[in-house]
């Protein structure tokens, strides 16, 4: 670990506040040295910009409203239940899958940092990062889902999952009322970000028309 | 370490501000230092555990003041430095030091597609677990200066073991450099009311992720 002097020091160094510059200058040198490919960067912001997201983690929670099996195996051992769906596990996410049910809620947090299911969900939104969610969300879990628009009845168990190890959590939503004649696409189009990490519950589109 | 980061359980840190249809990344300057810190983490030179302290160990008014990618960009300059990539020169010129020799990058685009974060961990019988699924543990009272991944809201508290996740390194040495220390991790239920006391609902829980070395029987 650094010194806290270097911190200080490095307060006051002529290189400009603003991190815009001062990123640009960071990367400059660093290709400079031979450190970082430029081409190597662009890969992967276009990956986390494109490539995965929250529709990755739709698509097995459909799968899994769909076909009984597919749950169980997805409950059981996520890992090898979401490479089956065809999501190969390179990211190195450990993923445990938890079910809501009519009188059962999870909701996950990462108190100490922002660990999040990057590999369903990609990365994370700043409210699951900032130190309002991060707080409140093991103390007033139900406060917290209020603030999100979802009240829960008193007789649901809330189940909250502090990810402070290398695991990481993905909820099962409840499959909506109404969504029974639905195609396996057309639920995973229904499924949100919010729903997967239990602030939000899959709701049917407004007058009942189909997504 | 007893650090800001360390937030479960405060309170007074305001309501959660929602952004609609919010972008991936906020500014291109927020994407570059995500790539940058992966291209650089590439080399191998860090584990997660020293990672994740080097945030931790920011100054813990600029810890709480930082946006998310700001904290990144301030632990990775940190990094560059105490590991030797580029010295506090180069950092606050810009330009590397004459007559340096050029490293050929090993973050590539191919490697960019494979991107692991490679946390391992594993079913190893070698290491067996020293608690159970049922049994009832109770989160050592520690205050380690250093890494630890055991909140403080729940030490001192009495859970009980509902899964075991197998065998990974233990934060608390891989951060320090110390051994890996590989035990089993497993998920524990505290009740809402053994957290928060007896105004909190008699049906919450919260589980936590928790090393063998985190736990005692109860």
């Amino acid at each position: 670990m650094q010194p806290q002097s270097e911190i200080h020091s490095h307060e006051h160094q002529a290189v400009p506040s603003d991190p815009v510059l001062r990123v640009k200058a960071l990367e400059s040198l660093l290709v400079e040295k031979g450190l970082v490919d430029p081409a190597g960067l662009d890969e992967l912001i276009d990956t986390f910009q494109h490539k995965i997201g929250p529709r990755n983690g739709a698509r097995v929670i459909a799968r899994a409203w769909v076909d009984p099996a597919y749950k169980q195996r997805l409950l059981a051992d996520a890992p090898s239940a979401i490479d089956e769906a065809g999501f190969h596990n390179q990211y190195g996410d450990h993923m445990v899958v938890v079910e809501n049910g009519s009188k059962v809620h999870n909701l996950v947090v990462c108190t100490l940092c922002s660990c999040y299911p990057w590999l369903m969900l990609g990365l994370p939104p700043v409210w699951y990062k900032s130190a309002a969610y991060r707080s409140r969300a093991i103390i007033d879990p139900r406060g917290v889902l209020r603030e999100f628009g979802l009240e829960l009845a008193e007789d649901t168990e809330v189940r909250v999952w502090d990810s402070t190890a290398e695991l990481r959590y993905l909820v099962l939503p409840e499959r909506p009322a109404g969504s029974e004649k639905l195609t396996e696409d057309e639920l995973a189009a229904l499924v949100t970000r919010d729903a997967m990490v239990g602030v939000a519950k899959v709701q049917m589109p407004a007058e009942g028309g189909k997504p | 370490m007893n650090g800001v980061h360390d937030m479960g359980g405060m309170q007074g840190m305001g309501p959660i501000r929602y952004e609609h249809n919010e972008p991936v990344f906020h500014a291109p300057w927020e994407a570059r230092v995500y790539a940058l810190d992966r291209a650089i983490g590439a080399w191998g030179k860090w584990n997660i555990d020293a990672w994740r302290h080097d945030i931790e160990t920011l100054p813990p008014a600029d810890y709480l003041r930082m946006s998310y990618y700001e904290r990144w960009f301030a632990a990775l300059e940190k990094r560059l430095v105490a590991y030797a990539f580029v010295t506090r020169e180069e950092l606050e010129s810009g330009t590397s030091a004459p007559g340096c020799a050029k490293a050929t990058p090993v973050f590539t685009p191919e490697k960019a597609r494979k991107f692991n974060r490679g946390i391992p961990s594993s079913n190893d019988p070698s290491v067996p677990p020293v608690f159970h699924i049922g049994d009832h543990v109770r989160a050592r009272n520690i205050n380690p200066v250093g890494h630890t991944r055991l909140p403080r809201y729940a030490r001192g508290k009495t859970g009980q073991i509902v899964r075991d996740h197998g065998v990974y390194a233990f934060p608390d040495t891989n951060s320090q450099y110390m051994g890996e220390h590989r035990q089993h991790v497993y998920s524990v239920r505290f009740t809402a009311r053994e957290l928060w006391g007896e105004s909190a609902s008699p049906r919450d829980s919260v589980y936590i992720d928790m090393w063998d070395d985190y736990l005692e029987r109860a």
